[in-house]
């Protein structure tokens, strides 16, 4: 049985805490949202007490979420973009499904980079259409076939959004140890080593061996 | 069940079927803007019955009175002078909810039962279940349904349903001192309507004729138009109205296709998990490799913890 187990510090409590404030607001939205989309997931309202209290908030934690979402963004944004080796790492997907690593990645893979950026179009898509959708405080300031584009475009991003953090949400799942790094803010030193291998010279200065 | 005489065909928000078994006859208000002379009967008939009380507004320079349709005002008297044929014409025409055959608030409308339609084609808002979200009002081709400041529901004309309910022709037509305002089976009104398109166009007005727009499938509100050919004289009347295509791509044919997306995204996980199954690194020892620990690089953090376990 082991003992001790060599640990990287990979986010830290404020990372952690700005990560999780984001994630609650996104559940919170994502089940309301639904509710209004889909006529039979309208109960799913109740998750905010009744239908009305729903509308009420939703754009309220909409705001939450992307004021959050903006402090990750300027926290990430550098460490997001895309490289030769994220180009291989997205051509080689297959692979890299069947668990095997692609190139020498860094603090993210070219996957986590294109959620991020999938997620910045989201959350600046979902922003500017809900406030132009807002009632009763904004809305009226805009023609109603701009608000007919705005609801239009408010849904269909935030489906991609939902569908995109089934994807990210899986991918920590699937990717053994992940979870810890967004909860205890570590990961281990064989996950960075096999993960994440750039990333791992970097922060520990070793070679990663092989 | 209250109100039966007003079953309901269509209901917000609800995928299942409504009642089917009885058929009332489709009504329909006739409204015959060349015979009307704009003095207001029907919109001080409207706030009476319904009790509604806008605002007293301020003259704008022009008759109408109040501006725009409102919660409190369900229907307004629109003025516009114009140029036809080198004559001046004043054309009155009555706004409000034309009780659409297909309508684009109950399409819009995300709360159940908050928008029904009645088999006899009355349109009607149940505000108790309206969340105030606002859509009716983008669904809308006329620009009609308009939220209260004061509760934030939405409110339009509803043809008196609850007097049509019981037999009696809406408030505005009781009211209406000149006959312009009529009510009956709908197919009666096109049967009246041609009568008063035929006359007028005996006597000059040969584009007169009824509008009944078939993009939205027919209204159970119709007017009686001169100018039947060019309907945006009458205050912006639109020439073809229908469901806005945005509107039909989002009630429509993006349901489908989301749910396409997320289903394909968890069922994606979910197959990949117990075929493929996790992605776990190896437990190697750090002596394998034969490289003691180095100091941690400049700037990062490293840490190393005992686990309790």
């Amino acid at each position: 049985m082991k003992t001790s187990e060599k640990l990287i510090q990979r986010y830290c409590a404020a990372e952690r805490i700005n990560h999780w404030i984001v994630a609650v607001c996104f559940v919170l939205l994502a089940i309301s949202g639904l509710a209004f989309f889909y006529p039979a997931f309208f109960w799913l309202t109740g998750v905010f007490g009744t239908p009305q209290l729903a509308r009420i908030v939703h754009p309220f934690v909409g705001v939450v979420m992307f004021l959050a979402f903006a402090r990750q963004f300027f926290r990430y944004a550098h460490h997001n973009l895309i490289n030769k080796e994220d180009v291989k790492w997205m051509m080689s997907v297959r692979e890299v499904m069947k668990g095997n690593e692609v190139g020498d990645i860094g603090r993210y893979n070219g996957g986590q980079k294109g959620m991020f950026w999938v997620m910045v179009l989201c959350m600046i898509l979902l922003l500017v259409s809900g406030v132009i959708a807002w009632r009763p405080y904004f809305a009226g300031y805009f023609p109603i076939p701009i608000i007919r584009v705005a609801l239009l475009v408010h849904a269909a991003s935030a489906l991609v959004l939902i569908a995109s953090i089934i994807v990210h949400v899986y991918a920590a799942l699937w990717v053994q140890g992940t979870i810890r790094a967004m909860v205890e803010g570590v990961v281990t030193h064989a996950w960075a080593r096999k993960h994440h291998p750039r990333w791992f010279r970097q922060v520990t200065g070793k070679e990663t061996g092989h | 069940m209250a109100l039966q005489s007003l079953d309901i065909l269509r209901r917000s928000a609800t995928p299942t079927p409504t009642p089917q078994a009885r058929n009332p006859q489709e009504v329909a208000k006739l409204i015959d803007t060349t015979v009307c002379i704009g003095c207001k009967a029907c919109q001080v008939a409207c706030s009476e019955w319904n009790e509604l009380r806008a605002e007293v507004g301020t003259c704008v320079g022009v008759y109408d009175n109040p501006t725009d349709l409102s919660s409190q005002a369900w229907t307004v008297m629109r003025f516009n002078e114009v140029e036809e044929k080198g004559k001046l014409e004043w054309l009155i025409r009555k706004d409000g909810c034309m009780h659409c055959a297909d309508p684009g608030c109950l399409k819009a409308c995300p709360s159940p039962g908050a928008i029904v339609q009645f088999k006899n084609g009355i349109v009607d808002f149940h505000q108790e279940n309206c969340i105030g979200c606002g859509y009716c009002i983008s669904g809308c081709p006329f620009n009609v349904p308009r939220l209260s400041p004061a509760d934030s529901k939405a409110y339009k004309c509803n043809l008196c349903s609850d007097r049509v309910a019981v037999g009696q022709e809406p408030a505005c037509v009781k009211t209406c001192p000149t006959g312009a305002i009529q009510f009956g089976s709908k197919e009666d009104m096109i049967e009246v309507a041609q009568t008063r398109i035929t006359d007028l166009q005996s006597r000059g007005y040969d584009q007169a004729g009824l509008y009944d727009p078939a993009g939205v499938g027919g209204t159970h509100v119709m007017y009686v138009l001169h100018h039947a050919d060019k309907p945006t004289l009458y205050s912006g009347l639109p020439d073809n109205p229908s469901i806005s295509a945005v509107v039909g791509v989002w009630k429509g044919m993006l349901k489908p296709l989301a749910t396409l997306g997320v289903a394909a995204a968890g069922l994606f996980g979910f197959f990949h998990y117990i075929t493929v199954g996790p992605n776990r690194a190896e437990d190697e020892d750090e002596a394998d490799h034969g490289t003691p620990p180095a100091p941690p690089a400049q700037g990062t953090k490293h840490k190393e913890r005992e686990n309790a376990l």
